[in-house]
């Protein structure tokens, strides 16, 4: 039962970082967005094809896209390494 | 420090997708042996809670901001080989679904975040742990050193690229990312000491010291 409860700590913890906290994360560019700004070559970059746009969902209001797209990417993460380890498990 | 794509020559994008592939392939037994102490529910869970984590962007300075890798998280909590594959399943779903680092960079996230950033912590953790005994210690030398050598690895890669110049690129990348390493080393403290409580009792707990003993 202990177990149980603990691993509910631990999901809703992730829920409350990946749905609140990430609203106030700082929009800045990163370190190494700063470093290609600073010594130019930050326009080399080029998009690819990926499933949604940057942490955002499609038809979602704009205050709750990326609390949305944190949860179902945390969550998505979850199931991964799940079904990973499971099939490691055994193989 | 997602590279996104159109940062790196085809050379380089494939020679570290290449060297990630084969440090799979290498130690397949190892991270078969280690997943297998851990409930995949607990692994599940400490990926998922790296995943959000990441997220959360912390300003440095005025115009720049940094989030945690997580690597010395997952190898404080789940060992080094198990740290792999955690961290490699976060880069993918990020990459994939969110945009975040390039598909073509892939490898070469992998190779930074998830192997040499890995690798580091987890080498860093035990020799420190063995001198100091300190478990925290250990953590936020580990945690630290552990983004500056993914960044010096980023910094290499973008060199061999011919984006940047060897010359500027390693030092604009190791001063900014020495003070990220610095927010790395303080949340990975804050959120090993909580998945180890929380995550799973026990077994956690024996693990990190069992690593620190050899």
């Amino acid at each position: 039962m202990l177990k149980i409860r603990n691993r509910l700590i631990v999901g809703l913890l992730v829920i409350l970082i990946a749905g609140l906290l990430s609203n106030f994360a700082s929009s800045h560019p990163d370190g190494l967005e700063q470093v290609a700004e600073d010594l130019g070559f930050i326009n080399q970059a080029t998009g690819h094809t990926s499933i949604f746009y940057d942490y955002s969902l499609p038809g979602t209001p704009a205050g709750l896209t990326s609390s949305l797209a944190g949860i179902l990417g945390s969550a998505l993460v979850f199931v991964l390494v799940y079904g990973l380890s499971s099939i490691i498990r055994k193989v | 420090m997602h590279i996104p794509n159109g940062f790196l020559d085809p050379v380089t994008a494939t020679t570290t997708a290449a060297a990630t592939g084969g440090m799979l392939v290498y130690g397949w037994n190892k991270v078969r042996q280690e997943m297998r102490q851990q409930s995949p529910i607990t692994l599940g869970l400490v990926a998922a809670f790296i995943f959000a984590a990441q997220m959360i962007n912390f300003a440095i300075g005025h115009h720049t901001s940094g989030h945690l890798i997580g690597a010395m998280v997952a190898v404080a909590v789940c060992g080094p080989w198990t740290a792999g594959i955690l961290m490699s399943a976060v880069l993918g779903v990020q990459s994939l679904f969110f945009h975040d680092g390039g598909t073509i960079a892939l490898g070469a996230n992998i190779f930074n975040m998830a192997i040499v950033a890995t690798a580091v912590s987890y080498m860093v953790y035990t020799a420190v742990m063995n001198k100091t005994g300190s478990r925290s210690i250990a953590m936020a030398t580990g945690a630290w050193l552990s983004v500056l050598a993914a960044s010096v690895a980023v910094a290499v890669e973008l060199a061999a690229s011919g984006t940047a110049s060897l010359a500027s690129v390693v030092p604009a990348m190791l001063g900014w990312h020495s003070l990220i390493g610095i927010g790395e080393a303080g949340i990975t403290i804050l959120s090993v000491s909580f998945i180890v409580k929380y995550a799973k009792e026990a077994e956690l707990k024996g693990q990190v010291k069992e690593y620190a003993q050899n």
